[in-house]
């Protein structure tokens, strides 16, 4: 088949289930099967990185909203996550409102208030999913109901991103420089055992196959269409009566809602979250992945999140001392030569239109 | 007209429902150990039965840090060139993986578990900054692999996964301020990046200062990496203390000293004692800025003695007669040799064999003798004051009696009772 009967075949419903089961096959089946426990580990934080990519393409890709600042929403969900699993493994060892290893070196000798709650595994889950999604409204509407658009709302959510990171250097109480690190268990399971460590590389999949099923959900719906609109026509959309600001607030809160969920994830894989992993840097490296694989497709974003993050840690170990150069040249190449991303590549072929498909 | 969300929930639903499904059933089928259950201790897969045997090397050789780090990758490779011209270890030639740590503790992480688990290196040399070293800790730790971290550091640590040939703080802060009292200093100003280092640092100063009745006028920090200094430089100068002690690191150094040196302040009237300005530094710096100032360490690359000799002389053979020989290169090439002389006496590449036979074993390296104390995993050290001099070079003014042993906890100092306190 050449690509676009494929193209034309994955837009149809069975197209799409198919779609899913294949990834669910690669993900569940394969990967498992082929990768040894320490490149599945690998795999389930790039998965990470695919997750927030998916977020970036709705908002950015559909929505044209340059997010530049995900590092924000995703170190929400990390630190979330990563004071719950502290919490937990302080009362493992020491019993009800123990201190938190970390804490005790810091000098630290009370529980700060704000940490109590974090006990409650149902607690941390409900701000995960709520924290960043309620921050992103508030900011969303603020900042697109005054009409801040392109390069300023760029400007502005990396600004975010770089003072967020500051903060939580400045903070004792959350690790500073260091940032949490040294987990034990995972909602009561140990997470040195490599069959724990699977079962979070099948989370992690999971979560990535559902995200993408609600960015499709989100793209074909009516709602999807206004997105487009307000994103090629911001002016005209709203002349037609609609409020393009609450348009955009949407799917920037779905895709803070998305990193969010992804810091979440990449916390117990990883085993450690620290303010060099959401500052600027890693928020370009974000859009980085989205920009590489084609901001506005559907799948687009995951294979950019994956091909960057695995080519930085191919290049890398291939090349310890020159694989930035190398990896800066890919860059370039990718961008210069398919401006539309990996995911432009099928369109790059020309396809002959037969009379019945040109009049279709 | 308000935004309607006509989304096919239909089909939504079932997508989501069928992914649910399949996780939850391949998730909990792959259901492993829950907490207090014993883990399975895990296979070591280090093979020992060629002719060679695996070492990793993990350095920044990206990033901020890369500057710093690169120089111990040096001093590591050439450490592994001299036990393989002499014989190996076991018979067996030393063979370096090497990984870029790219100054992101993530990395760290990574590459630690990769060279573990995909490598199966015996030990891994390399780590420079505390946030490097404790995400690479648990790593370390529930693979039973080794480290050998081969730079100062705050200490309140010991990790049986982990040899620390650098100093810790009763090694190089409590003799940095021991010269200073003796020379007559009774008031303090305490500048630092914000980071663990600095912050532990300065709480065991100014516990120190409590004790010895030096006065603390001031303490402040900026984030890493910053270059604004004028309104510390002058605090500090209006402060009017009679030293300053700066645990700055990286960039901030070069932007502190300039600034202090352009309001007038001379190491005669306020000296600054630092603890991370090394020789490499130096010259990014600018010895006119900061001649005269004063560092603590272990060793510097003018330290007399015939095996530091050897080594600087090894040293700018291989790398180029421009190179200079700093206290965590030397720490990183001593820890080498360490590993070696520990595994020749356990007679075996094995982690807890090599834990075993680790108390006692010694290096007569650069800096002097150096002795494993196997219960904190830490080792003896020199503590030596050094003065910056036109040259760009350091020379040591003042140096403990032989070498001081490690008390990573502080539990030999009274006034630092609380400070070290984990109960």
């Amino acid at each position: 088949m050449s690509p676009a009967p494929v193209r034309m075949f994955l837009k149809t419903r069975l197209g799409t289930w198919t779609g899913f089961g294949a990834a669910a096959i690669v993900l569940f089946g394969l990967a498992p099967l082929l990768l040894s426990g320490f490149r599945l580990g690998l795999l389930a934080q790039f998965i990470c990185y695919a997750i927030v990519a998916v977020g970036i393409g709705l908002a950015w890709g559909r929505g044209g909203m340059l997010t530049l600042g995900q590092g924000v929403f995703f170190g929400m969900g990390a630190y979330l996550m990563a004071m719950h699993l502290k919490m937990a493994d302080a009362e493992f060892r020491n019993g009800p409102g123990a201190v938190p290893d970390f804490m005790e070196l810091a000098g630290i000798r009370e529980l700060p208030a704000y940490w109590a709650p974090f006990s409650s595994p149902a607690f941390t889950i409900a701000m995960i999913l709520l924290l960043p999604t309620a921050f992103a409204v508030l900011l969303g509407l603020a900042v697109f109901k005054r009409r801040v658009k392109g390069a300023y709302f760029a400007i502005l959510s990396q600004a975010l991103a770089g003072a967020f990171a500051i903060l939580l250097i400045g903070q004792q109480s959350l690790g500073g420089f260091n940032g949490l690190s040294r987990f034990q268990y995972f909602f009561g399971f140990t997470l040195a055992d490599p069959v724990n460590q699977q079962m979070l590389y099948f989370i992690a999949a999971g979560v990535l196959l559902a995200v993408v099923a609600i960015a499709l959900q989100l793209r074909r719906s009516r709602y999807g269409e206004l997105l487009v609109a307000v994103r090629d026509a911001e002016e005209r959309v709203r002349f037609l009566g609609y409020d393009a600001a609450n348009v955009k607030v949407v799917a920037y809160a779905v895709a803070a809602l998305f990193a969010s969920v992804a810091g979440a994830v990449f916390v117990p894989v990883v085993g450690i979250i620290s303010p060099a992993s959401i500052g600027i840097v890693p928020s370009i490296m974000f859009i980085l992945g989205v920009a590489i694989g084609g901001r506005a497709s559907l799948v687009g974003p995951v294979v950019g999140a994956l091909a960057v993050a695995w080519a930085q840690t191919a290049l890398s170990e291939q090349f310890p001392s020159a694989w930035t150069y190398a990896q800066g040249l890919l860059f370039i190449a990718i961008i210069a030569l398919l401006p539309g991303g990996i995911a432009s590549v099928f369109k790059r072929f020309p396809t002959k239109r037969t009379p019945v498909e040109a009049a279709a | 007209m308000p935004l309607r969300l006509k989304l096919k929930a239909r089909d939504l639903a079932r997508t989501l429902a069928a992914t649910a499904a399949i996780t939850g059933l391949v998730a909990t089928a792959a259901c492993g150990t829950r907490a207090g259950e014993e883990t399975a201790a895990t296979e070591s897969c280090v093979d020992t039965s060629g002719d060679t045997v695996k070492v990793g090397s993990l350095n920044s050789l990206s990033g901020t840090m890369a500057i710093s780090e690169t120089t111990v990758r040096d001093a590591i490779a050439l450490a592994v060139k001299e036990i393989n011209a002499a014989g190996g270890v076991q018979g067996k030639t030393v063979e370096i993986v090497a990984e870029d740590g790219a100054s992101e503790p993530t990395v760290f992480a990574e590459k630690a578990e990769k060279l573990i688990r995909e490598d199966c290196v015996a030990a891994v040399f390399g780590g420079w900054t505390s946030a490097s070293r404790k995400a690479m800790l648990p790593v370390f730790e529930d693979n039973d692999s080794l480290l050998y971290y081969p730079v100062q550091y705050e200490g309140l640590e010991a990790s049986e996964n982990i040899f620390y040939t650098g100093a810790t703080t009763n090694q190089q802060i409590i003799p940095a301020l021991d010269y200073l009292a003796e020379t007559g200093v009774e008031s303090i100003y305490l500048v630092g990046s914000d980071y663990v280092f600095p912050r532990t640092a300065n709480a065991i100063i100014n516990a120190y200062a409590e004790a010895h009745g030096i006065e603390v006028l001031g303490e402040d920090y900026v984030t890493l990496g910053s270059t604004e200094f004028s309104t510390i430089v002058n605090q500090v100068k209006s402060a009017g203390a009679d030293a300053v002690f700066n645990t700055l690191n990286g960039d901030s150094n070069v932007a502190f000293f300039r600034e202090y040196a352009n309001v007038g302040l001379t190491a005669e009237d306020m000296p600054v004692m630092s603890v991370s300005i090394a020789e490499e530094e130096v010259g990014g710096i600018g010895v006119e800025n900061i001649e005269g100032q004063l560092a603590a360490w272990n060793y510097y690359q003018t330290v007399d003695s015939p095996a530091n000799t050897a080594f600087v002389e090894a040293f700018k053979a291989e790398y180029g007669a421009d190179r200079v020989t700093s206290d965590p290169m030397e720490a990183a090439y001593t820890s080498v040799y360490l590993w070696a002389a520990t595994v020749e006496k356990a007679g075996s590449f094995a982690v807890a064999d090599v834990q075993a036979a680790a108390d006692g074993v010694s290096f007569e390296s650069p800096e002097g003798t150096v002795v494993i104390d196997g219960d904190t995993h830490h080792v003896t050290k020199t503590a030596r004051i050094g003065e910056i001099r036109a040259d760009g070079l350091l020379y040591t003014v003042w140096e403990s009696e032989g070498p001081i042993e490690p008390d990573p906890f502080l539990e030999g100092y009274d006034w630092a009772a609380g400070l070290g306190d984990t109960e």
